[in-house]
């Protein structure tokens, strides 16, 4: 008997901007609570991979499936079970931490104490009223880290979540997105030892194409490297 | 889509309140615009026909002004983007933006239409003529809310926003000026204010109408990719 669908699945999913292919005939599964980590340089369509999986850009071929639900034509079923951390915070910069998450919590129907509560686990609490254009980097890092966990969602996309961090800060996100959370990520890195460590299954793209998808432990950084050169 | 609403129209007069963009710039547009006309037609006071040009061409440029800041924040902040990752209704953010532009509308003209009435007007308007001339401008302004959050929504993406904006809108606020004039002329007659025209008041609620729906049915399609 077959297992649970995978959370996450594609075949040949491609994708363009205007003449240019971001993404190519890209093949993967990724089973329910698994983290798959994705290599690539600049421009190699990582970023592009996650708009898409958070219904964000429409795929323009190939077959998209998140939760079992097709995209983009179920778009409307997954949006709310995904939590998106990308490059751009997401957040108003002339509002405090607290109306942004309050926001955030209104339009995803949950209640502003948990808002309260990801603020103070993440050690934003005493900056909470302050406007967000007044925080440093890392702490808007932080505080995005917040909106993408606010509603719980069942999959994380995660475009490099621990930029701009220090390793405090780090350990203070870590239960809220990393591998003990629970959830269904896809993370973004660059670090070969690293991102292969915390994950499950690994794929690296390079210039839109898959150059390798496999279990991460049968991955080595030699692989990783070579789609940097 | 009742809280939607609510989150995004909560978030807009936030921020306009903390850092305000649009309010100020239409209302002094409005003033100075008004003042220049009070020198330009040489003479201290306009009436009937002539008047009611004079206010909705400066009320209708005014909003060209708001109209091409709609919608700043959400896209250059990555608001815009966190809005569609929510399980909720896109008509939100239409009806949330085009209420939040009215009231843009209304704040300015709290300012414009004495200003105008000072400037331009003689003798001044009395209370019932106020009276009718809101129910005009809330008629009037529902219609280019609708259209300024449409335009808006469209122009916001492209780097030739503030070309744009006036571009599209103007042409599809034709009818709104026409009937918005037709209407207040009779109100700011030098020999004293005659009733609004009920046919012009009709047509303004028809395209109010129209539009809206219409605006409903594509909104979906301008903000999602």
């Amino acid at each position: 008997m077959d297992g649970p669908p995978p959370a996450i699945e594609l075949d040949g999913l491609t994708r363009r901007y205007g003449e240019r292919v971001a993404l190519q005939d890209v093949s993967l599964a990724v089973p329910a609570g698994a983290t798959l980590v994705v290599f690539g340089p600049n421009g190699a369509g990582k970023s592009t991979l996650l708009r898409v999986l958070a219904t964000l850009l429409r795929p323009h071929g190939g077959t998209t499936r998140v939760l079992g639900h097709a995209l983009p034509g179920e778009g409307w079923a997954v949006r709310g079970r995904i939590g998106l951390l990308g490059h751009a915070p997401l957040l108003y910069r002339d509002l405090s931490g607290r109306e942004n998450l309050a926001f955030h919590a209104r339009l995803h129907g949950v209640p502003l104490e948990r808002a309260a509560e990801l603020m103070e686990r993440v050690g934003l609490t005493a900056r909470a009223d302050d406007k967000v254009h007044t925080y440093s980097r890392g702490m808007v890092q932080r505080l995005a880290v917040c909106r993408a966990v606010l509603h719980e969602p069942d999959v994380l996309l995660l475009d490099e979540p621990r930029a701009n961090l220090d390793p405090a800060a780090g350990e203070l996100v870590e239960p809220l997105i990393g591998a003990a959370s629970g959830r269904t990520r896809i993370v973004t890195s660059h670090d070969p030892a690293g991102g292969l460590a915390e994950a499950d299954l690994a794929l690296g793209l390079r210039a839109g194409r898959a150059e390798l998808f496999g279990l991460a432990s049968q991955v080595d950084t030699t692989q990783i490297g070579a789609l940097y050169r | 889509m009742r809280r939607a609403v609510d989150a995004l129209l909560r978030k807009e007069l936030r921020l306009e309140l903390r850092a305000p963009q649009a309010v100020p710039a239409m209302a002094l547009f409005s003033v100075t615009t008004l003042v220049v006309f009070h020198f330009a037609l040489q003479r201290g006071q306009v009436e009937g026909d002539l008047a009611a040009g004079v206010l909705w061409v400066t009320l209708l440029f005014a909003a060209m002004l708001g109209t091409s800041r709609l919608f700043v924040a959400d896209h250059e902040e990555g608001g815009l983007d966190g809005f569609l990752l929510a399980p909720v209704d896109r008509t939100a953010l239409l009806v949330a933006k085009a209420v939040a532009m009215f009231a843009f509308l209304a704040a300015v003209e709290i300012v414009a239409v004495p200003a105008f009435a000072l400037l331009l007007l003689e003798p001044a308007p009395d209370a019932g003529t106020y009276a009718q001339l809101v129910l005009v401008l809330a008629l009037a302004d529902a219609g280019v809310a609708i259209i300024g959050t449409l335009v808006g929504a469209l122009a916001v993406q492209t780097r030739a926003r503030d070309l744009l904006v006036p571009l599209l809108a103007l042409p599809l606020l034709i009818p709104v000026v026409i009937g918005a004039a037709k209407a207040t002329t009779p109100l700011l007659l030098a020999a004293g204010a005659e009733a609004v025209p009920l046919r012009w008041l009709a047509i303004l609620g028809l395209y109010d109408l129209v539009f809206g729906l219409l605006a409903y049915a594509v909104f979906d399609f301008l903000v999602e990719d």
